[in-house]
């Protein structure tokens, strides 16, 4: 899309200052992808965050996180000790000029430090405070522990994920980024308002609440037929039959949904894909004349049935790689896609294509990064990745000096002080 | 319903279709803006048909699938094939504020819908668009379902178990269920910008953009390491014991979550056995990681003995991260969504009062506006002269013409279907 020249982001002028964790940190990076100037305050030292691997070339050092260098494109970074009275006032100072505060401690923290909403908000009544926690501020599991396996299990969605003897979750984490994601919506629904009124407000954002809302109509089926939706590996359950929708193909696996009856579409990618087979002599005859509309309608179609289709469509998927697979499901619109890993993604010719990939500059390290892209095009202000994630106090004199007027004499006793 | 909420004034028009689009949609509604919902007798979407059925009764209006990702809406059925239903149709893309629609590329522009005629009526529109792969490039004509969204985006890939083939996660929808969020984001973002600077713009989501966000540590690893990370079951590389455990009684786990000495000996302390912290096997993360299968057995054989709520309760209170696998019963006895007020029951036309899952989050000064999701054109009437201002005989001329559609329209499916 050709964008304005002067495309600052959809969110330019608007100042966020970033004291969240882990991955709630992604509420700042989609904030800063818009265009907002976001500024991620870290305790002197670094944030624990830094901790979290992989590490760039394996290196487990504080500047060369990978987990910190995804969820902080976009962020210019200081140091402060929000324990510190003088980083209290600091903090103090800057709120006066900020626009939104998001945040993932624990409930009561902020308040704690004199620095709440009922504190922030006397300061600059139009700031916009986003709590970002496993279960909110109050209640009785508001000071519960709750990393993402927790939040998970008790948002609803390691029960429904596994086989029927046992769950399992996703094995890279979600719940916080879900967390983060929501944050900035949120933050956001706010600013629509205080727009409107001039008034800021607090934010309360659950985890748990996150991970239930990825769960689509599982609570429906207890409200209104009291069941307990369970577990199946890797089957659709229909009326009669489980239907397989992983297949092994040549170098890795293959996610196929095999629809009839009335869902045109899916006739159509069924008989495209026996077409596809029959071009290569592996459709059997019964199967190109199948009755996709009367015999493989979901609410009728058999077990027996539904096997004796699978079969031949397996044993062509197993000659076949994720790749030709792809080509194939696009070019003929067949509903098959290969179950790519980490790796397939990355050498995806088609996302290349897209402009999927980032470079960043990485000049610490003499280097250039190829980054995930952003998360959405916008025809007026495309978001952009507009550098790399923030070294520790890395733009304290930019911020401490340049805009709060301190000398770096001031900065160099804050430092010593371990205020910043 | 009227004028309340964080979005009061906000006009949206949702042209569905199926799960993405309306779910993104919906959270415009639940915060107060208006949010017209365009379908069809004549072409009912997918989710109007789809489990679970209040009390096993099934049909257009008494489906709970439609009902959690349509809540806050108001229902217009429209023939688009007709004139007339493409007129009002135009009408809303004239009236709204954001137009939002989830088909495969191309469809809208068929409808005659797309962008380019939207923005001549209202040159400042947000037209919202949304697919799989999104609406320009060599990847744009694939076709699919949520399934196929999640094991492109390598979700498969990294649930189950090493040993194992990849799993996919609840219905297919996981991708179908995060998208939105990432969807309304953006439009806010797009909205307020409209609002400082006038000018309004088209925005274009591929949902596989918005799952690259979950998962973007592991693609600098591969990139920059040549690590292709995949499924480990419910284990951490950095936290051990980090599993779920199956406790007394029919299918009851808890996830145990343990990042710290601290946590690991305090966790020993509750099972009644301190001193295992201190055993060779165990006594640091490298030693817990090594005979992980052993330390996952030992506790398992405590876990089997008690309800998970109890060993929760224990854990939580030991500052042990621990959670019960919360079923779908489970979340409406939650104590703390009891205190959320998570779910919400609220009376749609045709059912009477069923549940509905409130949003993720609060807002102190403007409490949401959720209400029950609607009948199929329900408020053809409402959206024709309260929202359009169309007289009356415009409103006969559409009902006669069935451009506006109604029950007599529905195909010929028999009684339930």
């Amino acid at each position: 899309m050709n964008q304005p020249s002067d495309n600052k982001g959809a969110l330019a002028g608007y100042r966020v200052l970033d004291l969240t964790q882990g991955g709630c940190l992604l509420c700042g990076k989609l904030l800063a992808d818009l265009g907002a100037d976001v500024i991620k305050i870290e305790p002197p030292g670094g944030d624990p965050t830094r901790k979290i691997g992989p590490f760039y070339k394996n290196e487990a050092e504080s500047e060369k996180s990978l987990f910190w260098w995804a969820h902080n494109t976009g962020k210019r970074g200081i140091t402060l000790n929000l324990d510190a009275a003088k980083g209290q006032d600091l903090f103090r100072r800057l709120v006066g000029k900020a626009d939104f505060v998001v945040e993932s401690f624990n409930p009561g923290y902020l308040d704690s430090v004199g620095l709440g909403y009922s504190a922030v908000s006397k300061i600059n009544p139009k700031i916009i405070l986003t709590s970002i926690t496993p279960f909110g501020q109050t209640g009785p599991y508001a000071g519960f522990k709750g990393p993402d396996l927790v939040t998970w299990a008790l948002g609803g969605y390691l029960f429904v994920v596994g086989y029927p003897d046992k769950p399992v979750w996703i094995s890279y984490p979600q719940a916080s980024l879900h967390g983060g994601a929501e944050g900035a919506g949120a933050s956001l629904v706010a600013n629509w308002y205080r727009g409107n009124s001039g008034e800021g407000q607090h934010v309360d954002v659950s985890i748990q609440e996150c991970v239930s809302d990825l769960l689509w109509n599982v609570t429906e089926f207890w409200d209104m037929n009291k069941t307990i939706v369970g577990r199946v590996g890797n089957g659709w359950r229909t009326a009669h039959a489980v239907m397989r929708q992983v297949f092994p193909c040549k170098d890795g696996h293959v996610v196929i949904l095999l629809f009839g009856g009335g869902a045109a579409g899916s006739v159509a990618s069924d008989k495209a894909l026996v077409k596809l087979m029959a071009e290569e002599g592996m459709a059997p005859d019964w199967l190109k004349t199948f009755d996709w509309v009367h015999e493989f309608d979901t609410m009728v179609m058999t077990q027996e049935t539904f096997d004796r289709v699978a079969a031949p469509v397996g044993v062509y998927l197993a000659t076949k790689t994720k790749a030709q697979i792809w080509e194939e499901a696009v070019k003929r619109r067949i509903y098959m896609a290969p179950a790519n890993t980490v790796k397939d993604i990355v050498e995806s010719p088609q996302l290349q294509a897209r402009d999927f990939w980032v470079e960043l500059d990485h000049p610490e390290l003499q280097d250039k990064v190829k980054y995930p892209g952003v998360f959405i095009k916008m025809s007026e202000t495309q978001p952009k990745m507009t550098r790399r994630a923030p070294l520790i106090g890395e733009h304290n004199t930019e911020i401490y000096v340049g805009e709060l007027g301190m000398t770096k004499k001031d900065l160099a006793s804050l430092k010593r002080a371990k205020v910043i | 319903m009227a004028g309340k909420g964080a979005l009061a004034g906000v006009k949206v028009v949702d042209f569905g279709r199926v799960f993405v689009n309306p779910f993104t949609a919906m959270r415009f509604g639940v915060q107060g803006a208006t949010v017209v919902r365009v379908e069809s007798h004549t072409v009912l979407d997918l989710q109007r048909m789809a489990r679970p059925y209040k009390d096993n009764v099934s049909s257009i209006n008494t489906g709970g699938s439609f009902t959690e990702s349509n809540s806050s809406k108001y229902s217009i059925t429209l023939d688009l094939r007709k004139e007339k239903g493409l007129g009002v149709a135009l009408k809303l893309l004239e009236w709204c504020d954001v137009s939002m629609a989830g088909m495969p590329p191309g469809t809208m522009d068929k409808l005659g819908l797309g962008y380019e005629v939207a923005k001549k009526l209202n040159p400042d529109i947000i037209y919202f668009s949304t697919s799989q792969l999104g609406s320009n490039g060599p990847l744009s004509n694939f076709a699919g379902f949520g399934h196929h969204a999640s094991a492109m985006s390598g979700l498969y890939s990294l649930t189950g178990w090493a040993d194992d083939e990849p799993l996919g996660q609840y219905a297919g929808a996981y991708i179908d269920a995060a998208s939105p969020r990432f969807g309304f984001l953006a439009i806010l973002a797009a909205l307020d910008y409209r609002r400082r600077t006038g000018k309004g713009q088209h925005i274009d989501q591929a949902q596989l953009e918005a799952a690259a966000q979950l998962m973007l540590p592991l693609f600098l690893d591969c990139t920059i390491n040549g690590k292709v990370t995949i499924r480990n079951g419910n284990r951490l590389p950095n936290a051990a014991p980090h599993g779920v455990f199956q406790c007394q009684g029919d299918n009851r786990w808890i996830a145990i979550a343990v990042f710290t000495e601290q946590e690991w000996q305090d966790l020993c302390r509750v099972m009644g056995q301190p001193e295992l912290a201190f055993d060779a096997r165990f006594a640091s993360l490298e030693a817990r990681k090594k005979n992980e299968d052993e330390l996952e057995k030992t506790v398992a054989a405590w876990t089997t003995k008690y309800p998970p709520e109890q060993l929760m309760s224990w854990l939580q209170a030991a500052d042990v991260p621990a959670g019960r696998a919360n079923n779908g019963k489970d979340l409406f006895e939650d104590d703390q969504y009891k205190h959320r007020g998570h779910f919400r029951f609220l009376k749609h036309s045709v059912m009477g009062v069923h549940s509905y899952s409130g949003p993720a989050y609060r807002t102190s000064k403007t409490p949401d506006q959720q209400f029950a999701a609607p009948a199929l054109g329900e408020h053809n009437e409402f959206v024709l002269r309260e929202v359009l201002k169309l007289s009356d005989d415009d409103i006969t001329d559409l009902l006669i013409d069935r451009a506006v559609t109604t029950d007599a329209d529905l195909p010929d499916f028999g009684a339930a279907y």
